[in-house]
């Protein structure tokens, strides 16, 4: 149980996938210019999240390692399709967009006018893939992946909230021209991280 | 073969070759190098970047498979452009790119094991580079199959460039080598001179995009506030 929360905190705060590992930069730098709709994004990502990474857990370990397809025949035990894993990967993530988005909008066209335009564009979020692929890397187990999965939309969600609201006090301040929009939003960025990086010193 | 057909050959080799570097071609080419570089004004394909810059061999690896990726990517999907329908298309895009990736990861894997496990999962990272598919919708999807390899190859250099740029002041002030090579002198380092320990953590990469940034848009004022 200890564990998990270790994992859940180290996710969220030491190995935050903005400032840690710059996934998902490119919505997060172009959707965090107004809190509500970076509010709105940062949901859809942490809900996304934990729909694809258990499910590539799921292909993975009874389709693609070595030895998971003998639940089929015994004679396929020594089969290693892992080479595979990039297209099913992202065959999952996007048929998993597609999805939420259709059953999104067919029962709930509230939430489906705040999150539209952000939920297609979720499929090229590298941090979702990243997320995967991260899980394929250190093996982590079902109740892990579940956990790593939450951790790093959490993670996504607290970055992109905390820029927008920092980008949103910007209009105010006096910044020299060529630096303003994408400049400066890459400063603060690096500002950012290097106060997250104060939380690698919490011992685990 | 009659001598109509000899003499009309080489008056299409010639107008081939001249719509091959055309200059619109060449603009092409040139264009994301510095005035629509990818990174610094497109702001596309910053995610799987930044974290192989400690070092400039990773890097240059890196971009090297970016440039295959973006190249191919953009020239199939410009060769069967006609016949995917529009709804479907970002999976069809995905499964290319995808595709031309393992490709990378596999090669990588055979003859630079070290340089692969370095990269580690960046390499699957440029399959959701905002890059490829900003350029496949951006440009292939509406344009003849020669210009979109070229604006493929164009953005793979542009980006490339901004990598090395990254990995060369990271690690000589982080290690005080380039390529491995030793750069700063031992009697600077004997006289108390120290690397710089912040530019092999993460946010030493965003601090020098951020004054690239601001550099290049001192410099083209055309490019301020475009995003």
């Amino acid at each position: 149980m200890q564990h998990l929360l270790n994992l859940l905190i180290k996710s969220i705060f030491v190995e935050n996938v903005i400032f840690a590992f710059f996934l998902g930069m490119c919505s997060y730098l172009a959707v965090s210019k107004k809190i509500k709709t970076a509010f709105g994004l940062g949901l859809a990502v942490i809900f996304v999240m934990l729909l694809t990474t258990p499910l590539n857990y799921f292909i993975l370990t009874y389709m693609l390692k070595e030895g998971a397809l003998s639940w089929v025949h015994p004679s396929l035990a020594t089969v290693d399709l892992t080479f595979l894993a990039f297209i099913l990967f992202i065959s999952t993530i996007a048929g998993a967009v597609q999805l939420v988005e259709m059953v999104v909008e067919k029962f709930m066209p509230a939430l489906y006018t705040s999150l539209g335009i952000f939920l297609p564009l979720i499929t090229v979020n590298c941090s979702i893939l990243g997320t995967s692929l991260f899980m394929q890397e250190r093996e982590y187990n079902f109740t892990e992946t579940g956990v790593f999965s939450l951790g790093a939309g959490i993670g996504f969600f607290l970055a992109i909230v905390l820029l927008a609201a920092i980008r949103e006090r910007l209009r105010y301040s006096n910044i020299p021209e060529p630096l303003q929009g994408l400049g400066i939003a890459m400063i603060i960025t690096a500002l950012m991280g290097m106060a997250f990086l104060s939380f690698s010193g919490i011992k685990l | 073969m009659s001598t109509d057909a000899t003499t009309e050959a080489p008056v299409k080799v010639e107008k081939k070759r001249e719509a091959l570097f055309s200059k619109k071609n060449v603009q092409t080419l040139r264009d994301p190098l510095d005035d629509n570089n990818p990174i610094t004004v497109q702001v596309l394909g910053i995610c799987s970047a930044l974290a192989v810059t400690v070092q400039v061999k990773p890097a240059l690896i890196m971009s090297l498979g970016v440039i295959f990726v973006t190249s191919f990517s953009n020239l199939i999907i410009s060769l069967i452009r006609k016949s995917i329908p529009t709804r479907i298309r970002i999976i069809v895009q995905l499964i290319v790119v995808a595709m031309l990736v393992t490709i990378v990861d596999q090669v990588l894997k055979a003859y630079m094991f070290d340089v692969s496990k370095k990269l580690a999962v960046f390499v699957g990272l440029i399959i959701t580079n905002c890059i490829v598919m900003g350029r496949l919708e951006a440009f292939a999807l509406s344009q003849k199959p020669w210009p979109a390899f070229l604006d493929g190859i164009g953005n793979g250099v542009g980006y490339g460039l901004i990598l090395i740029v990254v990995a060369i002041f990271r690690e000589f002030f982080g290690a005080g080598t380039i390529m491995g090579i030793q750069f700063v002198p031992q009697w600077l380092y004997d006289i108390g001179y120290v690397n710089n320990g912040l530019m092999v953590l993460p946010p030493a990469a965003l601090f020098i995009i951020g004054i690239y940034i601001w550099w290049q848009r001192s410099r083209n004022t055309k490019l301020v506030n475009v995003s």
